[in-house]
């Protein structure tokens, strides 16, 4: 494996035990990886290493690491992919209105974690190159330009409302958007406690999208923390 | 003068105003016989015209000193000792000359009666004075001495110490238990004991926050008046005294003394309530961080190694080259174990929560399609090739709940439809409204071997009760924390076989009125 093309990657955790297995998958897929303990080391890492992706943990013996994604977003647009417990959803969308990429909750499988990392590498390649107008997951194809929705190659007809939650979903795709997000970029800022908007019609959009609403497999949700669009 | 009488320390005046009236006029004669026989002998040295008015003087001291009625003796025995005094010898004869000793007489009379009547008015004055002065006091010592009471108690002890000292009564303070019904305080040995009837009153007083019984317009015939202990906020309790028969509120004036004593009171509980809240909910604020803080480092300290367990194992089975065919299934078993190891610490630490107490829900209107969605996505790895079917009708209204816990529940449903039924079971999971009823429905349903018949509702409680042997082991704690969670949600949940064979865990969520959309939104979806 040749060391100077492989990305870079830094995990910032104090848990020896996870920040192994996290080192041994991102290896096995040819990332190089840096290791910090503390905020304070990671902090520093992130500005010398200059990794092509930051494995952060929230709960550092030394502070919050959303200080950190704070700081790096200031200079750098590198996916941050932040681990988590499962009781602090506050927590995970702090961290992704901050600029956090995504979030894992711990325990999390390494197939989850692999998963992750790629779309939110796939995001950022995408985010470089053209942006493309033409967007299709599952049966579904989207054209931006001519705001046109089909499933199964028949037209779909979306509100206005519907089509612009769509719209911002697929601006993000793969990634999670935070329901403060979502609301604030679809209804407005002074919407913000008015939640069960995006819930209805992310019903809606599923109702209309979906094969089996209930059983979605692209307008996911991550439960008390907000939306996926999974291509 | 009944309600100064009242007043303890005013008794001795009052019986020395009163006493022998005839005493008195006795003694205004006898003041006359002395100046008669200090001024007489003066004669042939001063005019009768200064005699006169020695004699003026005598009765003018004695009307201020006596009143009107020593003061009229005083003036008929001067009036006597003049005529005797001019004509000694002609004693009876009482001629046209002796006019202008009735001028005298008359004069002496009205200066008598005027002189008593102003000093009669000014003493009652100053005694109103004074009074006023006491009785402000007594409320001001009152009121100082319940400053430093931080205990009902203490507040009892000294409202009826200054009861038995301002009033010479003696009582009890009444206090509501929750619903509102007035009991007796069970402490003082010394406390009167009062009857139904007088309970009864008393409960009137409170409940019409005005003062009832003896000496009120409400059940006068009462021996106790009772007075509401009314504090901004609301009625604290009641005072109930009995009253010496001299001092009952009849009076505005006593009523007035009396309603001010129980304001204090009234007050001074009230402060002692609040003071109490302040102390509990400090007290439950500082047990609740405690709870949260130990809590949240156990399931850390508990998550940390079995996310490191999770992903080890899981490092192992994807390890390069391949693991052989037994070591790949021990790595696999040992992935499984981990994962199923961490939803149990995920469980207990729910439970821990739940009834400590110390969670707080994050009630938000949910969508029921989208909550079972989540949790068949987390959940599904646990059910293998099962096959899985939901019922949901597609307006379903919004219910209000916590999204994570609820997806807990149902995760927990799944996990042991996963784990209870044969591998190629139907596993339905079915939602629906009941309007009438008020409540949201959800089903989990298998056609798998169902429940140990008679026990359904035991499964539920195995961890309450704390068995922990039992022949279907792990279920108590899923199920224990499945019901925690829908009971904190105000619901219910059963489980039951079917007629046609399986299990059927049901949970019942109650339904609210969902917040409206923006009008413009509604038009929208009436559009589509």
């Amino acid at each position: 494996m040749n060391i100077e093309t492989s990305p870079i990657a830094l995990i910032v955790e104090d848990e020896p035990q996870i920040r192994r297995f996290v080192r041994m998958a991102l290896e096995g897929e040819g990332w190089q990886v840096h290791q910090s303990e503390t905020l304070k080391r990671g902090l520093i890492d992130a500005g010398t290493r200059t990794p092509d992706l930051i494995i952060l943990d929230l709960g550092l013996p030394d502070g919050d690491g959303i200080q950190l994604i704070r700081d790096v977003r200031t200079w750098s647009p590198v996916p941050i992919v932040v681990l988590s417990a499962r009781i602090d959803e506050s927590d995970k969308i702090t961290a992704l209105d901050a600029g956090a990429d995504d979030y894992l909750t711990k325990p999390f499988g390494i197939g989850e974690l692999l998963a992750r990392v790629r779309a939110a590498l796939r995001r950022q390649h995408k985010a470089g190159g053209e942006a493309s107008a033409v967007f299709s997951f599952g049966k579904v194809a989207v054209d931006l330009h001519k705001r046109r929705v089909e499933r199964a190659g028949e037209a779909v007809h979306l509100t206005p409302t519907e089509y612009k939650l769509l719209s911002v979903l697929l601006a993000n795709v793969g990634r999670v958007v935070t329901a403060p997000q979502l609301l604030r970029e679809v209804w407005g800022p002074s919407n913000a406690d008015n939640g069960h908007y995006v819930r209805i019609y992310m019903g809606h959009l599923r109702q209309k999208l979906e094969d089996d609403p209930a059983q979605p497999r692209h307008l996911l949700t991550e439960t008390a923390v907000g939306y996926r669009l999974q291509p | 003068m009944a309600y100064h009488a009242g007043m303890s320390m005013f008794r001795p005046s009052q019986e020395s105003n009163d006493a022998r009236p005839l005493a008195k006029v006795a003694a205004g004669a006898g003041v006359s016989l002395l100046t008669a026989a200090v001024g007489l002998p003066l004669l042939p040295l001063l005019d009768l015209v200064n005699v006169a008015v020695l004699f003026l003087l005598a009765v003018v001291l004695v009307a201020i000193r006596l009143g009107r009625a020593p003061a009229a003796a005083a003036s008929l025995v001067a009036f006597c000792a003049l005529v005797l005094a001019a004509h000694p010898a002609d004693a009876s004869g009482f001629g046209p000359g002796e006019f202008r000793y009735a001028v005298a007489l008359a004069v002496m009379l009205a200066v008598g009666w005027i002189t008593a009547r102003l000093t009669a008015s000014l003493r009652a004055q100053a005694e109103g004075a004074v009074r006023r002065e006491a009785r402000t006091r007594a409320l001001y010592e009152f009121a100082r001495a319940l400053q430093p009471a931080l205990l009902t108690g203490q507040v009892f002890e000294i409202t009826l110490r200054f009861a038995e000292r301002t009033f010479d009564a003696r009582g009890a303070v009444l206090l509501p238990d929750a619903a509102g019904r007035l009991g007796l305080p069970a402490r003082d040995a010394g406390m009167p004991v009062l009857s139904v009837l007088d309970m009864a009153a008393a409960q009137w007083a409170y409940d019409h926050a005005s003062a009832a019984g003896a000496g009120t317009a409400t059940l006068p015939g009462n021996q106790y008046v009772y007075l509401p202990l009314s504090a901004p906020m609301r009625t604290r309790g009641v005072l109930a005294l009995r009253l010496p028969a001299h001092s009952l509120p009849a009076a505005p004036e006593q009523r007035g003394l009396l309603d001010a004593f129980a304001a204090l009171a009234a007050i001074a509980l009230e402060r002692v309530h609040y003071v109490e809240v302040a102390q509990d909910t400090e007290v439950k604020m500082e047990g609740e961080r405690l709870r949260n803080s130990l809590l949240a480092a156990l399931s850390h300290d508990l998550r940390t190694p079995l996310t490191g367990l999770v992903g080890l194992s899981e490092s192992l089975t994807l390890s390069r080259p391949p693991l052989q065919g037994g070591q790949m299934e021990l790595a696999t078993a040992l992935r499984d174990e981990a994962r199923r190891m961490s939803t149990l610490v995920a469980n207990l630490l729910d439970m821990a929560r739940i009834q400590s107490g110390g969670v707080r829900l994050n009630l938000q209107w949910q969508l029921v399609e989208e909550l079972v969605g989540s949790a068949l996505r987390a959940c599904r790895w646990q059910l293998g090739a099962r096959r899985i079917e939901t019922q949901m009708p597609a307006a379903l209204p919004l219910v209000r709940f916590d999204a994570t816990l609820l997806e807990r529940v149902l995760c927990n449903l799944l996990e042991n439809a996963g784990k209870y039924t044969p591998p190629d079971a139907r596993i339905t999971i079915a939602a629906d409204a009941d309007l009438e009823a008020g409540v949201l429905r959800l089903r989990v349903l298998d056609d798998g071997p169902g429940l140990p018949p008679g026990r359904e509702d035991a499964l539920f409680e195995k961890f309450v009760r704390g068995r922990q042997e039992s022949p279907i082991a792990g279920v108590g704690l899923g199920l224990a924390i499945c019901r925690a969670i829908v009971e904190a949600h105000g619901g219910r949940m059963r489980a039951f076989n079917l007629e046609e064979g399986g299990a059927c865990f049901e949970l019942e969520l109650p339904l609210g009125e969902p917040p409206p959309l923006p009008a413009a939104d509604i038009a929208e979806s009436q559009e589509t």
